[in-house]
């Protein structure tokens, strides 16, 4: 079994205001955890989209578990966690167990329909993540914490290879924040789910990540996190952070 | 005139049969469009139907054989406002602007050339259900059969689009087609419901039972049957309340669907005081 879970060669992106992702290469392999980091309006947000071929790509390629994207039809590998508060709209009248639920459409054909099986898988994740007792609550009446969980539900009850989180914690306080980058650090460990998280968060960055992607629209950095703690990148990017960053780790 | 002698005629019994299964049509797909901040393509689509009734007229196609020309023009006018929003740069509601513009002008003009306006147009302004046809009542029935089909079919990946375009598309589904799938189906149910409540309140039925129904639904699947409940008691209780007290059946039934709107906004506060604000 081939361990490449995401590949671009070259890889552009445009938009109407211009190029925003210029030759973009790089590898991430299964079990990695990738922190993705840049200035603000360096791109991280289009190359998550382009890789999930939510935005069109310009020139170059991009591949998910060695498949070129435009044939790329195993969803079900792929849990997608994007900034919550621009996602639901407040008076969505879905419940946390019809929300959930969703995510297992990946997992079926045409007529799409969920089974008692289905049903089962949901209330073990609900539980795991500890919001059982939200199942019945309607997704507008959630706290952010709360909504984020429900999102990381909804991204992980279809068992995904792979996890893709952008900005997941903008809108949490520090500490459910903290619990979590805990919780995608021990799916990443412990079913072995590759992650590639979009974040501002130096700490969630140093304590879990073991590889860093530095753009900004140009890719400036992709290797190990020790690596990257060593470049002149690092200064540059997180600044008094820094010491910050590598303290999480040691 | 009582209640049972009202019930006995057959006209009546026609405007209340095809009118149920319209109201249902229209109240289950408001709730996707009413999610989908696409509430006034109803409006929109009411008006091209105008247009196109006008140029069957022209045509010479009356009545039933004139569905065989709105039909088509209705359907292309959908997918057009998908595509202006999709590709256009404009928003839904300015490709829906755009799209009614086209239709009711062309139906004036058109209607101009024709001779003026004559009664068959007029009966599409303001909807005429209890003159509907037994062959109108058979059409409405195959083609609600044929809709609720398809969203029964469709109901996840509607319910999925509805929530958000880019968790869909992430989950494998073909996104482009499922909002394509749900103006077309939009566009045959507007097409019926013409006859029902006219160009001038038919986004009412669209609109309405959804929005009655997003008060006090916990859950999309009860968020469905409540507008679907809301929708056909309010053409039935509609008609009925229209022949009693002799007053417009189109304006009669939106005025109840509007009071159940108002009850369910009331109850709403009365049940989750928390929520209400």
């Amino acid at each position: 079994m081939s361990s490449e879970i995401v590949a671009t060669e070259s890889l552009s992106c445009s938009y109407r205001e211009g190029r925003v992702l210029e030759d973009i290469s790089f590898q991430v392999e299964r079990g990695d955890y990738v922190g993705i980091v840049g200035p603000n309006g360096s791109g991280k947000s289009t190359l998550i989209k382009a890789l999930l071929g939510l935005v069109s790509i310009g020139t170059g390629s991009a591949r998910l578990f060695g498949t070129p994207l435009s044939g790329f039809r195993d969803w079900h590998k792929v849990g997608y966690l994007p900034q919550s508060l621009h996602l639901v709209n407040p008076v969505f009248p879905a419940t946390v167990h019809e929300t959930v639920g969703l995510g297992l459409l990946s997992l079926k054909c045409f007529p799409k329909r969920l089974n008692r099986d289905d049903t089962a898988k949901i209330d073990i994740v609900l539980d795991e993540l500890g919001i059982s007792d939200l199942k019945y609550k309607l997704i507008g009446e959630l706290s952010g914490g709360q909504l984020q969980r429900v999102l990381l539900a909804r991204a992980i009850v279809n068992n995904p290879e792979l996890l893709v989180l952008d900005e997941p914690t903008a809108a949490l306080d520090p500490e459910t924040r903290g619990r979590f980058y805990t919780m995608i650090a021990d799916i990443n460990r412990t079913r072995g789910v590759t992650v590639l998280l979009v974040t501002h968060d130096s700490g969630a960055i140093g304590e879990h990540a073991s590889k860093m992607l530095y753009l900004d629209k140009k890719l400036l950095f992709f290797g190990s996190f020790d690596q990257f703690c060593c470049s002149a990148e690092m200064s540059s990017l997180f600044g008094e952070h820094s010491q910050h960053l590598m303290c999480h780790r040691h | 005139m009582n209640l049972l002698e009202i019930l006995s005629y057959g006209f009546i019994q026609r405007a209340l049969l095809a009118g149920t299964l319209i109201a249902l049509l229209c109240s289950v797909l408001g709730v996707f469009l009413v999610l989908r901040r696409l509430s006034l393509i109803g409006d929109g689509l009411a008006h091209v139907t105008f247009g196109s009734t006008a140029i069957a007229l022209a045509l010479k196609f009356y009545s039933v054989m004139s569905l065989l020309v709105t039909m088509p023009i209705v359907l292309l006018a959908s997918l057009g406002i998908l595509k202006l929003t999709e590709k256009g740069r404009l928003s839904g509601d300015a490709a829906i602007g755009l799209v009614s513009a086209l239709g009711i002008s062309a139906g004036i003009i058109l209607a101009s050339v024709g001779g003026g306006y004559n009664v068959d147009l007029l009966s599409y302004l303001f909807g005429n259900i209890l003159s509907i046809r037994s062959e109108e009542v058979v059409i409405a029935a195959l083609l609600c059969l044929g809709v609720m089909l398809m969203l029964t079919l469709y109901y996840h990946e509607l319910f999925a689009i509805s929530f958000s375009d880019e968790l869909a598309k992430v989950s494998g589904i073909h996104t482009s087609f499922i909002n394509a799938l749900l103006v077309l189906l939009t566009a045959l149910s507007v097409v019926l419901a013409m006859k029902l409540v006219g160009i001038m309140l038919i986004s009412s039925l669209l609109i309405v039972p959804a929005a009655g129904a997003l008060q006090l639904a916990r859950g999309f699947k009860v968020c469905i049957m409540l507008a679907a409940v809301q929708g056909c008691s309010s053409v039935l209780i509609g008609i009925i309340v229209s022949i009693m007290a002799n007053l417009p059946a189109s304006a009669t039934i939106v005025l109840v669907n509007l009071l159940f709107f108002a009850a369910a906004c009331t109850i709403r506060r009365f049940i989750y005081p928390a929520h209400s604000n």
